[in-house]
């Protein structure tokens, strides 16, 4: 068979997979994450089916995936929206951080990693899943809650730690000495320093240069600008998921909204091929030995992350439920975690953090949800009022 | 008017507005960019979370608002006409498919036949006060006419029979 043809018929037949998995996903009311990682564990290297002729395609397919998550990401804030957040939840960001990345640091200098992997793990732990959270929020019913948003806010912080946090870790992964890696983070800090302050400030001349009117001129253009402007950032080592992210954040206004109206439908199957895509560059016989230490880790961060949501809410004054609420549905990890597992695979570094990040997505991702619908359930109310009317209860009013 | 509303961002989904009612209820509408609006209320049980929340389409929004503006304005008229003894007012919706519909105020008549004067017609967020005989009825407008109880009686019939 032509190599053309076996790769439409490779592309084809996964894609419609996917389809019916995103289905079964979306009945029982949860992400399709999860399933499509699966297929990916299927249809790789070792997996049940390996593909033959289509990996190059979702290898390139997933790097647009990744640019267009990031994109689509920046696209959803606002510059004012990043900036108020910046001020009112800075403690709760710096909490979240302390008490998510913290763990996974550990946990990786147990395993004996070197330090590019330490601080890869971490980032893994550290960021929930914000699509997965805001798909999960606005199911429940909860938009209308006076704890989401600091819910949203925790993500805004993650999201506008990670344009730092990227960088710095693809200069690690590079693995120069430790004089040149410094430099290499530096330059990354200043490149990112420099395009947030020019997309904050002027963020209304690049969007006035992208036509409104005309769609698929649109189209072209922000896929094209932001394709350009990834591309350029990881020429300087700052990852092109955070040039994307930046482009995101710079083009503000009624043309982000149309833009990222166009996007959608794109992002999500590009965005499928990427989770596809980190399936398939894992094999699954690796993930068995690593599925118990995957799991202790996952309890853990669950943990610390319930925690330092629990902790956000009651700085802002939210009651003991809504404080289960923000912690609990915080805890699923996703896009980004396998975007950090990617980026360190990708440099060739520590061989289990791909199998360990899929496992670990795997599970919070599954059990986040979940545990989300818990302080719903009659029983964890009975139980709230139980222990808050014992010692009254003072909510701080701090914003 | 001095009710307070609040103005909450939702980074990623849009803006919450919350009424805080004189009762000391919260009403929210969350606002989404994809133009959804979601009507939430508040739980006495729980103060952080809404009791219910309600998905709306753009039209379904501005259908409600409308509802519950025009009453607003219709209940501020209706202030108005209570300080003057033995002189009403009365808000009389014109039936669906009346007769009247298409024509003009001047030839229902309702002066010469009942002695009650229409002051306003309500239509739907706009209010046409003080109409002329020239003016022509819509469907769905709300009649806002002044007059003695008989009259305002009689100029019920007239609007919900038709022209005799």
């Amino acid at each position: 068979m032509h190599e053309t043809t076996q790769l439409l018929i490779e592309v084809g037949a996964l894609l419609l997979v996917l389809s019916m998995l995103g289905r079964v996903a979306a009945r029982f009311g949860f992400s399709a994450i999860p399933l499509y990682l699966l297929a990916g564990l299927a249809v790789g290297e070792g997996g049940l089916l390996p593909l033959q002729a289509s990996e190059e395609f979702f290898e390139v397919g997933s790097q647009i995936g990744v640019i267009l998550l990031l994109a689509m990401l920046g696209l959803e804030y606002s510059a004012d929206e990043l900036m108020s957040n910046l001020k009112t939840s800075r403690i709760s960001g710096i909490l979240d951080g302390v008490f998510n990345a913290l763990p996974g640091a550990l946990f990786a200098i147990l395993l004996g990693w070197e330090p590019a992997a330490v601080v890869a793990l971490a980032g893994v732990t550290w960021v929930s899943s914000s699509g997965v959270i805001a798909k999960v929020v606005r199911d429940l019913g909860r938009l209308g809650n006076r704890e989401t948003p600091v819910i949203l806010s925790i993500l805004v912080m993650e999201d506008l730690a990670m344009a730092f946090y990227l960088p710095v870790l693809s200069a690690l992964v590079i693995g120069a000495g430790l004089m040149q890696g410094a430099i290499t983070v530096a330059i990354a800090v200043a490149v990112v320093v420099t395009i947030l302050y020019i997309a904050l400030r002027h963020g209304r001349v690049l969007s006035r240069l992208l036509p409104q009117k005309n769609a698929e001129a649109l189209l072209l253009g922000v896929v094209g600008l932001t394709m350009l402007v990834a591309g350029l950032a990881e020429a300087v080592n700052v990852s092109a998921a955070v040039g994307a992210f930046l482009v995101g954040i710079a083009i503000s206004g009624p043309v982000a909204h149309q833009s990222a109206q166009l996007i959608t439908p794109l992002r999500d199957l590009f965005a499928a091929v990427f989770f596809v895509f980190f399936g398939i560059s894992t094999s699954p016989a690796d993930i068995i030995p690593v599925l118990l230490p995957a799991f202790a880790l996952a309890v853990l961060t669950i943990g610390t992350k319930a925690f330092s949501g629990y902790m956000a809410a009651k700085r802002a004054g939210i009651a003991v439920p809504g404080r289960w609420r923000t912690g609990l549905a915080l805890t699923p990890r996703g896009e980004f975690s396998i975007v950090i597992a990617g980026l360190a695979v990708g440099a060739g570094i520590e061989p289990l953090l791909a199998p360990l990040a899929t496992a670990y997505v795997l599970m919070t991702i599954i059990a986040g949800p979940l545990l989300a619908r818990v302080p719903d359930t009659a029983w964890f109310k009975a139980k709230v009022r139980k222990t808050a009317s014992a010692p009254p209860t003072t909510p701080v009013a701090t914003r | 008017m001095g009710v307070r509303i609040e103005r909450i961002d939702l980074p990623g989904f849009g803006v919450r507005n919350d009424v805080i009612t004189g009762s000391g209820c919260r009403v929210s509408v969350v606002s989404l960019r994809s133009g959804e609006r979601d009507l939430a209320f508040f739980n006495a049980d729980d103060p952080d979370s809404n009791a219910a929340s309600i998905s709306l389409t753009d039209d379904e929004a501005s259908a409600i608002a409308e509802v519950l503006g025009s009453s607003l304005t219709l209940s501020r008229l209706s202030a108005l006409g209570e300080k003057a003894e033995g002189l009403f007012n009365e808000e009389i919706s014109l039936p669906n498919g009346s007769d009247f519909v298409g024509h003009p105020m001047g030839d229902m008549k309702a002066r010469t036949l009942t002695s009650a004067s229409i002051v306003a017609i309500v239509r739907g967020n706009d209010v046409v006060a003080s109409p002329g005989p020239e003016v022509i009825f819509e469907t769905g407008d709300v009649i806002v006419a002044v007059g003695t109880r008989q009259g305002l009686d009689a100029l019920g019939k007239l609007i919900n029979n038709g022209p005799s």
